[in-house]
């Protein structure tokens, strides 16, 4: 168990000071869903992701926290050069990386990896362990052939706490949190400063769930690594975030240190995200204030004029109908988009 | 099972040393070990475990709908205090099933189908167990969309599944479930395909509902929050062996079994920051070779020789408490990590 000086490190990264290291602004993602009108002419989008802005440090826990088609997937793949921004810009280590392409995106990608959700489906069935660890270093040139790249990947499967004889077999041979484990191991082969990982352990029994977590941690400590977190789980996000970020429908609604959003929210969705969480003893369970929200997610393709979440919303006000709150400053290093907080 | 001095029929569900095997290419899989357990009159019980604990095996053993590789090799189940096992229970159980004892499954998306409004899913339990006519079964429809809490039923009961959200399908099957009044519904992890304010939604309706109509709920999930939230009392199922049960504050609050207190401390918890997750080490083990002795014993840090040898049988404690443990109760080396 770490001592307090080492988790109030672990709250604030070092270089809490320096340049962030990605910087997302004013990122707008629409996907087009077929036309509408008599003669076609008039275009649909998805407005999965609309004008959201943040940023990362080095070293630090970014936890993006949304229910499903909020749009936390869709940033965090555009953060990633994966889907292409609408509108809007990204930088990474201070370039701006929003519309670069060629062998100048290949070397970006050797910067930043995704973790993938389901350790099952991510992994090929008909590949070894080695060949899959060892595939981004083949991809990216740095050896000819898995066969040369295995003593690195040894290493890779020390690091995340795999046997060397792994390395012969097949992913239909490990469990669920080995897998995920198989999937870091990839993740980290090209030595990359930052990491999207994307629900990386919802897919695990609760008991799997802590060991991939713990050792998310421990290669953040010894790595230097730089994390985006995204998650629906608000419980497993507290554990590894050192700044939390809300979504919904497509909107970023609040951000804050990870403790300060948890004791303090100050967007109505996120209280009523954070009540909306289970938590195992009866006996505050009972004695919990609970706010159920009524309703679902508004459809993206049209979404809410105003204020996106004033159709659930239990304090909303004619203004937040027509008008759109900008995300502002409610506390020092506290940010959420109401109007009414 | 302490309860044998009692007539039977006192329960509404028994559940006696069953056993479940599954006959795979690979070797026999014992799925559930003799497990037995019993769910009284307007009670929840929350069966939890992870994935390969038997749980689900358990509930579809109950509902008859073992299919081969799979058979029920022991024990019995009994409504009421009649069998629903062999050539009789299982007449007996076609009648009990769908009409005094109803399911609600998982996957709100795949429960449904696609091609039928409804209505016509919906009224189809009434007509089949209570005989009603279109016009009857379209009534109690429409009373039903009302009951959980459906806008608009007289619209809503002619559309499509595809026209509802998740939420609203999940709504559509709990509606199903009563439709025939039924005393006990079985829950299979109700809420997970669901998000969280969605599940909240549910798991207030299933309470409320509970609440209103006295049924009696066995409801199975691998999340522990969400059986503390509307379960009275829990089991917690591990390599196909309830390992614990018990009123849901004791177990919650001072764990018997290793594995039920490893579970509770590396279920990650909203109210409180903990430095480090503790998880469990290892993995489940396989129920095709389960380990000798305590299923659990290749993970616990509690584990002797005695562990290794001979399975512990379930004992009963003070507090209804009943664990299946050689070290049940004693001061584990993780508490202090808990403090």
């Amino acid at each position: 168990m770490p001592s307090l000086s080492e988790l109030a490190q672990r709250r604030k990264p070092e270089h809490a000071d320096d340049e962030p290291l990605v910087v997302v602004e004013g990122l707008t993602i629409r996907f087009p869903v077929g036309r509408a009108g008599f003669w076609g002419g008039q275009k649909r989008f998805v407005h999965a992701v609309d004008d959201v802005s943040f940023h990362i440090h080095r070293g630090e826990t970014l936890g993006l926290v949304g229910e499903s088609g909020s749009g936390k997937t869709t940033t965090g793949r555009a953060v990633l050069r994966r889907i292409d921004a609408t509108a809007g810009r990204i930088w990474f280590k201070g370039n701006d990386i929003t519309h670069v392409t060629g062998e100048h995106l290949r070397s970006l990608r050797r910067d930043m990896q995704l973790v993938f959700q389901d350790p099952y489906a991510s992994l090929n069935p008909r590949m070894k362990i080695l060949d899959l660890v060892a595939e981004p270093l083949v991809v990216h040139g740095i050896v000819r052939h898995p066969k040369d790249a295995s003593d690195r990947v040894a290493e890779l499967l020390q690091l995340v706490g795999l046997p060397k004889d792994a390395m012969d077999r097949y992913p239909h041979a490990f469990s669920g949190g080995q897998r995920q484990r198989v999937g870091i191991a990839r993740a980290l082969a090209l030595e990359p400063e930052f990491i999207v990982a994307d629900e990386p352990v919802s897919a695990l029994d609760v008991s799997i769930r802590a060991q991939v977590v713990n050792l998310l941690q421990d290669l953040q400590d010894h790595l230097g690594l730089t994390y985006l977190f995204i998650a629906h789980d608000l419980s497993v996000v507290r554990h590894i975030s050192h700044r939390i970020a809300v979504m919904y429908a497509g909107k970023l609604v609040e951000v804050a240190d990870c403790d300060e959003i948890y004791e303090d929210p100050k967007h109505p969705y996120t209280r009523a995200l954070l009540s909306a969480v289970p938590i195992p003893d009866p006996e505050l369970q009972r004695d919990r204030h609970r706010q159920i929200l009524s309703g679902e997610m508004p459809n993206p393709v049209s979404p809410p004029t105003g204020c996106r979440f004033h159709t659930r919303c239990p304090i909303a006000e004619d203004r937040c109908r027509t008008e759109q709150p900008p995300l502002e400053e409610k506390a020092p290093d506290h940010v959420a988009a109401c109007w009414l907080t | 099972m302490s309860d044998d001095l009692r007539p039977a029929s006192d329960h509404l569900l028994e559940v006696d040393h069953l056993d479940v095997r599954f006959f795979t290419r690979r070797g026999e899989a014992h799925a559930v070990r003799g497990i037995s357990f019993t769910i009284d009159r307007g009670e929840t019980l929350g069966l939890v475990g992870e994935s390969g604990s038997g749980k689900s095996v358990t509930s579809l053993a109950i509902l008859g709908l073992i299919q081969l590789p799979g058979k029920i090799t022991g024990g019995d189940v009994r409504w009421k205090g009649r069998s629903m096992l062999g050539p009789v229970g299982e007449k007996y159980a076609h009648k009990i099933r769908g009409k005094e004892m109803s399911v609600v499954f998982q996957d709100p998306m795949t429960s449904l189908n696609p091609l039928f409004t409804i209505g016509t899913q919906i009224g189809e339990v009434p007509r089949h167990h209570l005989g009603m006519n279109k016009k009857q079964a379209r009534e109690r429809t429409v009373e039903l969309l009302d009951l959980v809490g459906i806008s608009n039923p007289q619209q809503r009961v002619d559309q499509y599944p595809h026209e509802f959200s998740g939420g609203m399908r999940q709504r559509m099957l709990i509606a199903m479930a009563l439709a025939c009044e039924p005393e006990m519904v079985i829950a299979d992890e109700p809420t997970t395909a669901l998000d969280v304010t969605i599940q909240a939604q549910i798991l207030e309706l299933l309470a409320d509902l509970q609440q209103r109509l006295g049924v009696a709920v066995l409801l199975i999930s691998h999340d522990l929050g969400v059986v503390a939230q509307v379960c009275h009392r829990i089991a917690v199922m591990y390599a196909g062996k309830i390992v614990e049960t018990g009123p849901a504050e004791g177990v919650f609050s001072h764990p018997g079994h290793p594995y039920a207190a490893g579970l509770l401390r590396s279920t990650p918890r909203l109210d409180v920051r903990q430095a480090r997750l503790v998880g469990i080490d290892g993995a489940p083990p396989d129920l095709i070779n389960p380990p000798t002795g305590c299923p659990f014993h290749p993970r616990c840090e509690l584990a002797d020789q005695r562990c290794r040898d001979e399975m512990p049988p379930i004992d009963s404690y003070d507090g209804g408490r009943e664990v299946a443990c050689w070290h049940a109760f004693a001061e584990r080396v993780g508490a202090e990590a808990e403090a």
